[in-house]
């Protein structure tokens, strides 16, 4: 994998095959050393001596992430072009992403065009599970690495290729930590969390919380023999983050799955809008210079 | 472990910053962390030094500035400081507080030679 943004150097596999283009190790830091300048070449005295230098103070003001954001910004850009509906599913492993997705494209798949990027730390079962109901999609498998950053998904999208307007479901890696600082140039992330899990992980695992502008609540078929407090739950995400939607589903039953549904489509007609009306602008700008230009040749 | 991506994205900041300012040795960097950033301050010294050994910051020392948590309250409308994104605000004690500052992390200086 290409290190500018991820933490498993040379172990990331998209659709099963290595990174290689972008392997850099061995080779990144030739580039500095074979910057030759000389030190002393503001004329100053040459006054240094083997132990002894001169050091200044270099401003930088950058971002820590500006090399992932850079690369996220890109992927929105795509989406926002092609007109895809773009969502970072995000949770502890087990809560049930990969059913509720399997059960989200069975649904909808007639509907709308839909491709997934399966983000795992090993194994490609997810995405066979995803292939199973009929829709494409291409596993990231991230080696020793704990989340997807930009520049994988990247890549991923140029395999996927997934079509104009169409819905793209990114599952992250199994992790509610990290994945939280890594944007992808989704439109939202999306967080689930089961109700086998504490109320309280909205509390443990904040940061998540406060990136996600969806809260899933899954299985909750399962609340009459569980102890899981749902208000509680919902009080601690939103304490978090006021402005968290929360939808209640079971995967399992399909209760609640309806207002999800309304839900991804409603943003996926927002998005088609969106490019339409950036399409149409377009088109009467580029009518517009056509006809001065025209007007020119006439005079 | 996303330190090790961070640490990462840090070297490279550190690299760009060399090939455009002409500096071969970087002596310290100086990072700016916010109490509400997702990034622990421990873990990214740990990593930087195993992230830089072998390039031009090989052995450099690792300040981190705290920037302080900052957040609006929903419930008396104040600004206030802000310790963990799940306290309550310490004006009213009420929920929620929106973060507002502190959540970011950078690079802000270099000293190098």
């Amino acid at each position: 994998m290409c290190t500018t943004c991820g933490c498993a150097v040379g172990e990331t596999r998209i659709g099963g095959e290595d990174v290689r283009e972008h392997s850099r190790s061995g080779m990144r830091y030739a580039a500095v050393k074979a910057v030759h300048v000389h030190p002393h070449a503001d004329g100053g005295a040459h006054a240094h001596a083997p132990g002894m230098s001169q050091s200044r103070m270099v401003q930088i003001e950058r971002d820590i992430l500006s090399k992932n954001d850079g690369y996220a910004a890109q992927n929105r850009a795509r989406f926002e072009e092609q007109g895809v509906f773009a969502l970072n599913l995000v949770s502890s492993p087990g809560s049930g992403k990969t059913t509720l997705l399997c059960r989200t494209i069975e649904a909808l798949k007639g509907r709308l065009s839909i491709a997934v990027v399966e983000g795992d730390q090993q194994t490609s079962n997810d995405a066979e599970r995803i292939r199973a109901t009929g829709v494409p999609a291409l596993q990231i498998n991230t080696g020793k690495g704990c989340h997807l950053d930009a520049h994988m998904v990247g890549h991923a999208l140029q395999q996927l290729a997934p079509a104009d307007d169409s819905l793209l479901f990114i599952e992250n890696v199994g992790n509610l930590v990290c994945p939280a600082a890594f944007d992808l140039g989704e439109a939202h992330k999306v967080a689930i969390l089961s109700v086998t899990e504490g109320e309280d992980k909205p509390l443990k695992y904040p940061d998540m919380f406060r990136a996600a502008s969806v809260l899933l609540i899954n299985k909750t078929d399962l609340l009459p023999y569980v102890s899981f407090k749902l208000d509680l739950a919902v009080e601690y995400a939103r304490r978090i983050n006021p402005a968290l939607q929360v939808l209640c589903v079971s995967a399992t039953t399909g209760e609640g799955v309806a207002e999800w549904l309304a839900w991804l489509e409603a943003g996926c007609a927002a998005r088609q809008a969106q490019k339409r009306a950036t399409v149409a602008s377009l088109k009467r700008r580029v009518a517009e210079l056509e006809a001065r230009l025209s007007g020119n040749a006439q005079a | 472990m996303h330190e090790l991506s961070l640490a990462e994205g840090v070297l490279q900041i550190v690299e760009d910053a060399a090939r455009e300012q002409k500096f071969l040795r970087v002596r310290t960097v100086v990072l700016e962390i916010g109490r509400l950033s997702s990034v622990e301050s421990e873990a990214m010294r740990f990593c930087f030094d195993a992230v830089a050994c072998g390039t031009l910051a090989e052995g450099a020392t690792l300040e981190v500035i705290e920037a302080p948590g900052e957040g609006l309250c929903f419930s008396c409308g104040k600004t206030v400081p802000l310790a963990a994104l799940y306290d309550p605000c310490p004006a009213c004690g009420g929920y929620p507080v929106q973060a507002t500052g502190g959540t970011g992390m950078r690079v802000r200086e270099l000293e190098v030679e």
